[in-house]
């Protein structure tokens, strides 16, 4: 019996098919068994109060973020170690990237980690910093991205991009996707919009113009509305606050 | 299924049976009387030298 | 060539036109798509698609009144891996040059240039798709090509559909190369190029197996040897982590722009189960096929323990695709999948070592070979360097020692001690080795320039991987450094301004292995030319070209073609 076994496995040897088959196995089950149990942790994992879906002009600056490869030198996960914390702020949660296509948690820190940059500099730092990032930190290797302001934003598709990330599962209303190309220019201050009626469908979105010029709307405004509420969904003092409690 | 039930079998049946696999692979790698076939297999790459084209 | 009726009774006219007008529709179409395209970047790949088909049109009609292919059983099929090795020169120069090129906007950062094509954000995937898909894709391709063939001693199955596969993979690599560089990424690490670009991928891989497959299964030899092992690995592996990390939903089918269809933790696991997995099989598999191959055949002796290496096929093949949660820890990944990727990796650590040690100890009785021959030596060289960058990887994959290495450029050092080192080294040696031998010439341009190669990047490396470890840890360390009033001690500026004398020393290693190189071009380019320096002789692997040829079954007729000199 175990010869026969054996003689068998002989021919895998010489019969490529078999060998293709046992190779595919091995490597297609290792990858399921630890891959897919991460896919039934929207069970275990709660959505925590705060982190909603990007408004359109934030996506519009996430694309850009992703165009230009920003996720290449800066990290958006802070680990739990009190360096960490202490530098970039809290702990970066699961939830709080529950709706990024793709996930930007990046790989390197040539520059800081920006998952709780949101609020942490003025508009217009970040203007002067993106134009000239040594005027403003002269150790900085940044490049510059002075063209973002002289670009108007591209905007006449940006429902099909709601859309899709609706096919996905990021829960947009049909009313987000409607209302898409008119938010944009609501948050970035352009137009008379109705700035009550966003920040309601999307709770603490802000609506400003972000690239101190009032009278266009840039890709600078859009990377700048991204920046800024970037690890700003989730209240970490009313967390907090509930953590002693206990 | 559930994520527990899942991840529960990432670690621990679903171990044990990648590993029994790949014992079972090693195994017959290194079976009796394989020496013969390996060698021969082992010096394929060479048998154009000894042929007569 | 004799013309007349004998040329176009070969080849089929009407299969000629039918094929050409089923190229020119393809460019109507594209030219169709760039017309209605959603985003300029869009537009741009779709015209270079119509020229990529215009031109397979051109010379699709370019058949016609000539003789046809003349089909010889007797002889492998080679066109494709020259121009294979030509295009694995190629890309390399590229793909160093732009590592140059942004390991110099690290140092000063005035080499961005000012301009957003040439910043360091889009230039970084272009870099590594240069170096990992355009300079090794090539190298895979075309030394898996060469192997299956000698190895099977079988004429290369579908030569037509291999022709397809190297020049739809060359379109592959520019559209993804001029993509980056107009900013359509996916931020995928290593998987950057879009929907349409991975689409075409698929199309291309497919027909890789097919040829691949095709071989084997016409073979005249009974074993399959383990390099096609380790080639067959990689393929299949390759073409399922392809498949999977790529799923995305576009905004619109005639825009560039396409959304994951995966998100947060899934999609980090996901991506680095294929990121860990393209170094495990792509850099390592595929490798390792060429290392099973060429190795013993430079040596002239089989390889050390033939059952070592089918069990590290196996037990590799078992454990790297478990690893790839080691990109992830401390992350918000569960820590049950971070400790499953870092005891996996841990592990891993045994059959790569067993097959450092499998490919060195080919040498045993042989050690000479080292010092006489410096193809082996590049070989051995490749190896070691392999041993090294593996012990590396699952030491930096325990958890302790990732909290410290992980985000900092001791990451970079890791990967360009193996990208450089072992996949650099192993692939310049099989080019050495297959040059004189697919140009039929007496042996390669010189053996001298070859150990200029050898020192010239074996310098570069020591200065590029000394120079990111101590970057690396430096980094790790002033980041987490506390001052006795219990504060942070360096702000983030402070350690960006604390790595630029390293950052230069990487330029400078960089440098180095670029020049070595070009040592390499020059030879290469000379030995196709079929010069010979004149120096004094060293010795290498003999070579008959009158055996290097596929067993012709019988029914095919028994009178070998004369050997034309090609």
């Amino acid at each position: 019996m175990a010869i026969s076994f054996l003689q068998k496995h002989k021919v895998i040897e010489r019969n490529v098919m078999l060998l293709m088959v046992f190779a595919l196995l091995v490597v297609a089950i290792g990858g399921l068994v630890e891959i897919a149990p991460l896919f039934w942790i929207k069970e275990t994992v709660p959505k925590v109060d705060g982190v909603r879906p990007y408004t359109p002009l934030e996506l519009a600056g996430r694309n850009i973020y992703i165009r230009e490869g920003c996720s290449l030198c800066h990290s958006q996960m802070i680990r739990p170690f009190r360096d960490e914390v202490e530098r970039y702020g809290h702990y970066s949660l699961a939830s709080e990237s529950m709706y990024d296509h793709p996930f930007l948690w990046g790989s390197e820190r040539t520059g800081p980690d920006l998952a709780r940059v949101g609020g942490r500099y003025s508009d217009e730092w970040h203007r002067q910093h993106l134009t000239d990032p040594r005027s403003v930190v002269p150790e900085s290797i940044m490049p510059g991205y002075a063209f973002l302001a002289d670009r108007n934003l591209e905007l006449p598709h940006i429902d099909r991009d709601l859309t899709a990330l609706r096919d996905v599962g990021v829960p947009y209303s049909d009313d987000d996707v409607k209302k898409a190309v008119a938010d944009v220019l609501t948050q970035g201050d352009f137009g008379d919009g109705d700035k009550a009626e966003l920040a309601k469908r999307y709770p603490g979105a802000q609506s400003r113009d972000y690239d101190g010029n009032p009278g266009r709307l840039t890709e600078m405004d859009a990377l700048i509305a991204y920046l800024q509420m970037l690890g700003t969904q989730v209240d970490f003092k009313k967390a907090a606050a509930r953590e002693t409690a206990k | 299924m559930t994520y527990e039930a899942l991840r529960l079998f990432a670690d621990s049946w679903g171990l044990v049976l990648m590993g029994v696999a790949f014992v079972g692979f090693v195994g017959w790698a290194f079976r009796p009387n394989s020496s013969a076939a390996t060698h021969r297999a082992a010096t394929s790459i060479f048998e154009e030298d000894q042929a007569d084209g | 060539m004799n013309r007349g009726d004998n040329a176009f009774r070969g080849v089929d006219l009407d299969d000629v036109v039918t094929r050409a007008g089923g190229w020119l529709l393809l460019m109507f179409l594209c030219v169709s798509a760039a017309g209605f395209a959603a985003d300029t970047g869009f537009a741009v790949h779709m015209m270079i698609c119509a020229a990529a088909a215009t031109i397979a049109a051109f010379y699709t009609l370019r058949q016609i009144g000539r003789a046809p292919e003349a089909v010889r059983p007797d002889r492998y099929y080679d066109d494709v891996i020259r121009w294979g090795v030509i295009a694995t020169v190629f890309w390399g120069i590229a793909g160093f040059l732009v590592g140059i090129l942004i390991a110099s906007q690290l140092s000063w950062p005035i080499f961005n240039l000012g301009l957003e094509y040439t910043s360091f954000g889009r230039l970084r995937p272009l870099h590594t798709s240069a170096v990992i898909f355009a300079f090794g894709g090539n190298a895979l391709i075309a030394t898996s090509f060469y192997v299956v063939q000698r190895t099977c001693r079988a004429r290369l199955f579908a030569p037509a559909l291999a022709r397809f596969v190297f020049w739809g993979y060359q379109l592959f690599i520019v559209l993804a190369a001029t993509g980056y560089m107009m900013g359509i990424t996916e931020a995928r690490e290593y998987a950057e190029p879009e929907w349409y670009v991975d689409i075409w991928l698929t199309i291309v891989w497919v027909s890789y197996l097919v040829v691949f497959v095709g071989t084997i299964v016409k073979r005249s030899e009974p074993h399959i040897y383990v390099a096609n092992w380790f080639y067959l690995g990689f393929i299949i592996t390759v073409a399922m982590l392809h498949l999977v990390n790529n799923v995305s939903v576009p905004a619109s089918w005639l825009g560039s722009k396409s959304y994951s269809a995966f998100s947060g933790v899934q999609d980090a696991l996901t991506q680095w189960w294929y990121g860990h997995n393209a170094v495990g099989f792509f850099l390592t598999a595929g490798f390792l096929g060429m290392m099973y191959y060429f190795v013993p055949k430079q040596a002239e002796r089989p390889i050390y323990s033939y059952r070592l290496s089918i069990v590290h096929f196996w037990s590799l093949i078992f454990l790297y695709i478990w690893a790839g949660p080691h990109h992830l820890h401390y992350t918000a990944l569960p820590d049950w999948a971070q400790t499953l990727g870092m005891v996996f990796s841990v592990m891993l650590w045994m059959p790569s070592w067993g097959g450092m040690i499998n490919g060195l100890m080919t040498l045993n009785g042989a050690w000479d070979k080292i010092r006489t021959d410096p193809i082996i030596r590049m070989m051995v060289f490749a190896l070691a360097f392999y041993g090294m960058s593996t012990f590396e990887g699952p030491m930096m994959s325990v958890k302790s020692v990732n909290s410290l290495s992980h985000y900092t450029n001791w990451t970079i050092g890791h990967v360009h001690s193996g990208a450089l080192g072992w996949n650099g080294m192993i692939t310049f040696g099989a080019i050495y080795y297959m040059t004189p031998r697919l140009w039929a010439r007496e042996r390669l341009y010189s053996l001298r320039m070859v150990n200029w190669h050898f020192w010239c990047a074996t310098l570069g490396i020591v200065l590029y991987a000394s120079s990111m470890w101590v970057a690396g840890i430096t980094q790790g360390l002033m980041w987490r450094e506390y001052g006795e009033d219990g504060y942070l001690v360096y702000s983030f500026a402070e350690v960006v301004a604390a790595l630029h004398p390293y950052y230069v020393i990487r330029t400078a290693g960089g440098l180095l292995y670029f020049a070595g190189a070009i040592f390499m071009v020059w030879n290469v380019w000379m030995t196709i030319a079929g010069k010979l320096r004149d120096e004094a002789p060293m010795t290498t692997a003999a070579f008959d070209p009158a055996k290097d040829r596929p067993v012709v079954p019988a029914a095919l007729g028994a009178t070998p073609l004369p050997l034309a000199a090609e």
